[in-house]
């Protein structure tokens, strides 16, 4: 790889929004190179866990059903965010998801037809056949075709940029220094999920239970290096995506696999064994994204979804297998609970039930009276052995803290002017229509999008 | 079965498992084919689940360069092999005689054995038999040349023994593995599920990786894998064809073999013929291409010798077609039987069984499909 080469457009990280700014600033006549920070096996950033892409329609579509209209979008982004995002370029991202899943099926990215499916979402997600790293595998097929440079282990040390203007990287690859210079640079190589050290500034010693359940390769080097060198921030280091996975999983890169998806069909627990949040508030995937941050805020980061017979087999099986038991006497035991206070936790529930018809499928009349934290929906007594525990922690996916872009994904500098030979796009500027809370698919459709307008912004550049 | 191989079995079988409920847990690749449906219908894994998923498994590859957790992932998962590994116990545990389920332990070494022991008794029985040196001759096809060296009641006594126990070895080996996987021997044969199966077989449904093709040799999709093995079914149809047609040509018309060159067992054969060199060699070409971590090393002699012994069949047919006025004929036509003869035999202890097991559980798959899914909630 010739690092001493002068590229029209450097392009720091190897995930989605990566890839399509790279094949985008190529087809412009741009030369690009690509350096990603892992190894070839595990190319592609938190993209190699993704599975789809929230898809703005009108109409039916070969893979999507029915209509999911841009103003729908954007009330779910709104109601997520609670209003942290940016209206001009969420709505930029929710037409363009309209139109770009053409642009990728054309670069060999191939879609699932719509299918009753695991997840009741093919009206608003477009699921990627083979999920994100076949997505992955294509672009990088597609980038090597266009002629894209693309080093691997290729870990970006330091960031040049003199008088607002990005002058070079420092690359560490093969076990030399090299700096890397170009006219332009496209910086979308993620978040810091993985930089515990960072995670412990912001979330203080909670971070230490804390399980990384994307790519250990995003460390926020980058992030970290244009925010000093004057980049304007938004959200903040506590935000990202966190839900709450198996305690027993690996502490980076699990994935998917991880998540359990039994609590809203029982009670959860900290290590006090007793309740802390209603458990039936709302279906997934609203759910699914506030439980990561409940359960940080628990002592010891650490809960316990806990069934019966009852639900056994009613939700997606999870990879790890139950904790089991005859009585929530011998339950707790296995869990490190304290028996006396988890038979009193349940059995507080259990009289606080009050009769409904159960229904998953829909918000049904199954609640709790009485109680404190209520449970709102399909509460049913935890009466029937065997029972059934799950370890939950914090399992963080990608954060938020990002630096502030404009329409053209050019970045801001917090001193109000722009940065006009550095772009973002992906999860490094995904704080700016994502705040916080978390909707499914909307992380490739803010990659996908802001991908291509840098990769198209930065080939601009260079000819201009 | 023998104390290390059920224990080999048991291994086998709990990493299949493992694998399993990690798919079923993430369930990206619902999208490719066959098993991952199947598989996302079951909570848990039994033995027979696993002979059945592996079966159902068409080995495209398309799922491990599409997984998240494929090695050097610490799951370590590579599910197009952890299946592979299942077959081939599957080949071997309902093998029938049980005992022969053996010949999957070095299948390569055992096909090249049977193929030999089959040359040598073809010309130990042949030279025996045609004597003072009619083997040698020269022979016109007006003198019924095949028959003037061996007779043909012989010739069909042999092969139908063996077809007979062949046939018999099959059905053996169907009636227990298809009670096993928990459906009854009726609904096997019920229309819609095996019309459905026999469609999905003829066309190779599942060689196609979702749609591009298989990632085989190399992780760009391609449909030579599927091309290629089309010749060699197709090609083995004709050739099956042929010899049909041949036998009501001999018992009903009472018209004697070698036929001329534009009669329709010659066409059939010639066809078929070619069929046989081509797709076999074509897919032993991709296969010495595969990415290694897609292949079972266990399985690379049974893979190469069943196809071997296509091409040397086809091989020999087809030159004792173009040199049967010569003296070479003897020799040619006692060579291709010899190959012919070895290939029935081994048919019911080799690859060849893939078809058998797969078609099964092509036939399962879509019994399972009309029945309702288990409910998951709405997580």
């Amino acid at each position: 790889m010739d690092f001493a080469q002068e590229r029209d457009v450097l392009v720091i990280g190897g995930g989605n929004a990566a890839l399509c700014a790279a094949i985008t600033a190529r087809e412009a006549g741009a030369s690009v190179l690509v350096l990603e920070s892992a190894p070839v096996v595990f190319r592609g950033g938190n993209s190699r866990h993704t599975r789809n892409l929230r898809c703005m329609h009108d109409s039916p579509t070969d893979v999507l059903t029915e209509a999911y209209p841009e103003e729908e979008y954007w009330q779910d982004l709104l109601k997520v965010t609670g209003g942290l995002t940016d209206e001009r370029l969420a709505r930029r991202v929710i037409r363009d998801t309209d139109s770009c899943r053409r642009w990728m099926a054309d670069r060999g990215v191939r879609f699932q037809h719509a299918l009753g499916g695991t997840l009741h979402v093919s009206r608003t997600n477009a699921f990627f056949l083979g999920g994100g790293k076949a997505l992955v595998n294509a672009y990088y097929r597609t980038a090597a075709r266009l002629g894209v440079d693309i080093a691997y282990e290729a870990e970006v040390v330091g960031v040049k940029i003199e008088g607002g203007r990005f002058v070079s990287a420092i690359v560490r690859h093969g076990g030399a220094q090299h700096e890397v210079r170009a006219r332009t640079v496209v910086a979308a190589s993620g978040g810091f999920e993985s930089n515990f050290e960072w995670l412990r500034e912001a979330w203080g010693e909670a971070a230490d239970n804390f399980i990384c359940r994307g790519t250990p390769y995003n460390r926020g080097v980058v992030l970290k290096a244009l925010l000093a060198a004057g980049a304007a921030p938004v959200s903040d280091a506590t935000q990202g995506h966190c839900v709450a996975i198996d305690a027993r999983s690996p502490r980076y890169d699990g994935g998917i696999v991880t998540r359990v998806d039994c609590v809203s069909l029982g009670i959860v627990v900290n290590r006090e064994a007793r309740r802390f949040y209603d458990e039936g508030e709302d279906f997934w995937p609203k759910r699914y994204a506030i439980w990561g941050r409940l359960v940080a805020a628990q002592p010891g980061q650490i809960g316990y979804s806990i069934i019966d017979a009852k639900s056994m087999g009613k939700f997606m099986p999870p990879v790890y297998p139950p904790v089991k038991a005859n009585s929530l006497r011998e339950l707790a035991a296995a869990l490190s609970l304290e028996a006396g206070t988890l038979e009193r936790t349940v059995a507080e529930f259990n009289a606080a039930v009050r009769p409904g018809t159960f229904d998953h499928t829909v918000l049904d009349d199954c609640a709790t009276e009485g109680l404190a934290p209520p449970k709102t929906h399909w509460a049913r007594a935890i009466d029937t052995p065997p029972f059934y525990g799950y370890p939950l922690r914090p399992g963080l996916t990608f954060t938020y803290l990002g630096v502030k872009v404009d329409e053209r994904a050019r970045m801001q500098l917090a001193d109000g002017t722009v940065c006009d030979n550095v772009f973002a796009a992906g999860e490094i500027m995904a704080g700016n229509v994502l705040g916080k809370g978390y909707i499914a698919g909307i992380g490739m459709s803010i990659g996908t999008t802001f991908g291509r307008i840098a990769g198209e912004e930065a080939a601009r550049r260079v000819r201009a | 079965m023998s104390a290390p191989s059920a224990t080999r079995l048991e291994a086998l079988v709990a990493e299949a498992q493992r694998v399993l409920t990690i798919c079923n847990a993430c369930r990206y690749c619902e999208g490719f084919c066959a098993v991952f449906p199947a598989l996302e219908r079951r909570l848990e894994f039994t033995e027979a689940d696993t002979h059945y998923l592996a079966n159902l498994c068409h080995n495209c590859g398309a799922c491990l360069y599409a997984c998240q957790y494929a090695p050097p992932h610490e799951f370590q998962l590579n599910f197009p092999r952890a299946l592979a590994q299942v077959r081939r116990e599957t080949y071997r545990k309902y093998a029938w005689p049980r005992a022969l389920g053996a010949a999957y332990e070095r299948n390569g070494v055992v096909t090249a054995l049977v193929t030999s022991a089959s040359l040598i008794a073809a010309f130990v029985f042949f030279g025996l038999y045609a004597g003072d040196g009619r083997l040698t001759s020269a022979w016109s096809d007006a003198q019924g040349s095949f028959y003037a060296v061996l007779p043909h009641g012989v010739m069909a006594g042999i092969f139908t023994a063996v077809a007979a126990f062949v046939l018999v070895a099959f059905v053996m080996s169907f009636t227990q593995f298809w009670p096993d996987l928990g459906e009854d021997a009726a609904d096997f044969v019920r229309a819609p599920a095996f019309g459905a199966a026999s469609s999905d077989a003829l066309e190779l449904r599942y060689l196609d990786g979702g749609g591009d093709g298989c990632t085989y040799p190399t992780e760009v999709a391609s449909f030579a894998r599927r091309n290629f093995h089309h010749l060699t079914f197709y090609g083995f149809v004709l050739c099956f064809g042929a010899t049909t047609v041949a036998t009501i040509y001999h018992y009903v018309f009472g018209w004697k073999a070698p036929y001329p060159f534009y009669s329709l067992p010659v066409i059939l054969g010639t066809l078929g013929g070619i069929g046989l060199l081509a797709g076999p060699a074509g897919l032993l070409w991709l296969a010495s291409r595969r990415d290694p971590q897609l292949v079972d090393p266990a399985q690379r002699g049974m893979d190469s010798g069943f196809l071997f012994l296509l091409l040397a069949t086809s091989a020999s047919g087809l030159a004792l077609l173009f040199l049967r006025e010569t003296r070479a004929m003897g020799g040619l036509l006692t060579v291709h039987l010899g190959f012919v003869l070895a290939l029935f035999v081994l048919l019911p202890y080799g690859k060849f069984m893939h078809a058998l097991y797969r078609f099964a559980a092509l036939v399962r798959f879509h019994i399972e499909r009309k029945r309702p899914l288990p409910s998951l909630g709405s997580e």
